[in-house]
């Protein structure tokens, strides 16, 4: 990995970590932040590798002791709560938003963006997020499935924030650089 | 020697050769002259031709050139990374392979020498623009290059620390290529560049090429 | 940006290795779900706050704020599996959820940063495969750290201009006007700080055996 791309993805991190200071709106016990926003532009602006490496700093940073998760909260502990499935879908939703961006790129457009973060930042989220709930407080999948539909009237904004923002960013600054399939052969 | 980025080409037929021990490049904005001093340490190789310091090429010994070619940045908010003063001068020298010992006495000289070693455990976002600027240079000088680019160093300084870096600049032992739009900086300079659009139009002593470039862009609506 | 999550009283608990530490979590929460019984969920949620309270001598308002923290899900939990497994099945997701929460907060409050970074990077070997050194990792923490205020700087600069010229737009276009902009220059900082890291020789370290013809520009 070069440098840059070391820097991208700390970059990203740190972008997630400034979208957790960014107030939560508290619907019963689901806090809606904006960090979500952070894997979808991680994903959509770095692509899969690098989106899935900065989510991942993020967590290790959350995880060695600091502060940076919406409600000022961090350390092991709230990967030991019954809302830690979504933070270790985090990473994956990154990569999953970066590989279809990375798919499309070359007639990349707001169509393809929403789509790619709605599959990565919504679905990926919540089929990892959801169950582990389920698990862990020992409820029925359907009960927490249920629950978790607080969540997605604020996390389809979130999508469409983050598609309007990554094509105009794409037209700006692109920092995947080639389509997926020149990537993997090298 | 040229060099483009994609289409569009920052810098065209371009042959000199530097020996000056201070050399300073002016040119408008986007008249290649950044370029030019990314060229100079290999941190941008030319598409076209060759750029070779000492007699080492940039695209083939690219570490050599860096070890011995320091790069200041314009922006010292982009090249601190480390959370206290100290650290983010011993990185270069971490990279070094410099031991431990030595490390932590080169730094200390390089602080000292900068007026930084009160500060050398402070955060070093909290330095002011001027101090910022002084790290920068501090972080690279303990490298001891025996060439130093420094690209804008003073643009986003206030008068008077924009005086104290040239005043270090102008102290410095080694050769010097200094980019910059303040042109009092150049005041004693052997040489000075200009560039526009990619070329070089005038290369002269600090008052002709001044000059020269002040005339340029009088012409221009 | 307060990092009071480590709180030293130079325990037994302190001393001991992170690793251990962390291991010892696994395993607590592997045997809280793995024997689902409330003599041992209960028994080791003593266990827990005994360690934290009586050996590390951490302040009770430390574990009490942990479980506020989680308060709502308590609540919410409780009341889901009330309704499905009566009272019991709501206590053992109770304490289980307690106990594991207040394992995480005890490693976090005696376990430096840099101890569980030390941990982090060895864990993280196996990142080779994505192309990550862990040396690489200290690096990549430090430059986090710096970029999280230059971030927030600069989304206040762009929002400031932005009311300078009139701009008070609220909803999506509000977000998306400051992202773009915002997104564009911290990514030119971000090449700038890689190209400063480079120019102080931070690819110095990497493997001698990197074909010529994968040449960084």
């Amino acid at each position: 990995m070069k440098t840059r791309d070391l820097a991208y993805v700390a970059l990203f991190a740190a972008i997630t970590a400034v979208l957790g200071l960014v107030p939560a709106i508290q619907v019963g016990p689901v806090p809606i932040t904006a960090q979500t926003l952070g894997v979808m532009l991680a994903g959509s602006v770095l692509g899969a590798r690098r989106g899935f490496l900065a989510l991942l700093l993020f967590l290790v940073l959350v995880a060695v002791g600091l502060p940076l998760l919406a409600s000022g909260s961090g350390g092991l502990s709230v990967f030991a709560g019954p809302s830690g499935g979504y933070l270790y879908s985090w990473p994956i939703g990154a990569f999953v938003v970066g590989l279809i961006t990375e798919l499309s790129w070359s007639r990349y457009n707001l169509g393809w963006a929403l789509l790619a973060n709605v599959v990565g930042g919504i679905v990926v989220v919540y089929a990892i997020g959801i169950p582990f709930l389920a698990l862990y407080g020992d409820i029925p999948l359907a009960a927490a499935f249920t629950g978790s539909f607080a969540f997605l009237p604020g996390d389809a904004v979130k999508a469409v924030v983050a598609s309007l923002v990554a094509v105009q960013v794409r037209r700006a600054y692109p920092v995947i650089e080639r389509p997926r399939r020149a990537a993997a052969s090298q | 020697m040229g060099h483009s980025y994609g289409a569009r080409t920052v810098l065209a037929d371009l042959t000199v050769r530097l020996t000056e021990r201070r050399v300073g490049v002016v040119g408008a904005n986007g008249s290649g002259k950044s370029t030019f001093a990314r060229l100079l340490n290999g941190l941008v190789v030319p598409t076209e031709g060759t750029v070779t310091v000492d007699s080492l090429d940039t695209r083939t010994a690219t570490r050599a050139v860096r070890r011995r070619v320091g790069f200041v940045f314009q922006d010292p908010d982009a090249q601190i990374v480390h959370p206290t003063v100290a650290e983010d001068v011993a990185f270069g020298l971490e990279n070094m392979g410099v031991a431990p010992a030595e490390r932590a006495e080169r730094v200390a000289e390089v602080l000292t020498r900068y007026g930084l070693a009160g500060h050398a455990d402070h955060p070093a976002h909290l330095l002011s623009g001027g101090q910022k600027q002084l790290l920068a240079l501090a972080g690279v000088l303990v490298m001891r290059p025996a060439r130093i680019v420094l690209d804008e160093p003073t643009t986003l300084l206030d008068l008077l620390n924009a005086r104290r870096v040239a005043l270090l600049v102008a102290e410095l032992e080694q050769s010097v290529v200094v980019v910059t739009h303040d042109l009092p900086l150049l005041e004693g300079f052997d040489r000075v560049l200009v560039f526009d659009t990619g070329r070089l139009v005038a290369d002269d002593s600090p008052a002709a090429a001044i000059a020269a470039y002040r005339s340029l862009m009088a012409g221009r609506p | 940006m307060t990092l009071a999550l480590y709180v030293p009283t130079g325990s037994p608990v302190h001393r001991a290795p992170a690793g251990a530490k962390l291991l010892t979590l696994v395993a607590v929460s592997v045997v809280v779900f793995a024997v689902p019984t409330l003599p041992v969920v209960g028994g080791v949620l003593a266990a827990v706050v005994l360690v934290g309270l009586g050996v590390a001598r951490l302040p009770p308002a430390l574990l009490g704020r942990q479980v506020r923290a989680v308060l709502w899900w308590l609540v919410a939990l409780a009341i889901v599996t009330g309704v499905v497994g009566g009272v019991a099945g709501a206590a053992l997701v109770v304490l289980r959820l307690l106990a594991l929460v207040l394992a995480a907060a005890v490693v976090t409050a005696t376990t430096r940063v840099t101890e569980l970074v030390a941990v982090v990077e060895w864990l993280c070997s196996p990142l080779r495969v994505f192309g990550v050194r862990p040396a690489r990792i200290g690096l990549l923490i430090a430059m986090t750290l710096r970029f999280i205020p230059l971030v927030a700087e600069r989304a206040e600069r762009i929002r400031e201009a932005q009311a300078a010229r009139g701009g008070t737009v609220r909803g999506i276009r509000a977000w998306t006007t400051t992202a773009v902009p915002l997104l564009v220059q911290v990514l030119q900082m971000a090449h700038t700080t890689a190209e400063a890291l480079d120019a102080r020789g931070a690819d110095d370290d990497a493997p001698p055996a990197r074909p010529p013809s994968r040449g960084r520009r």
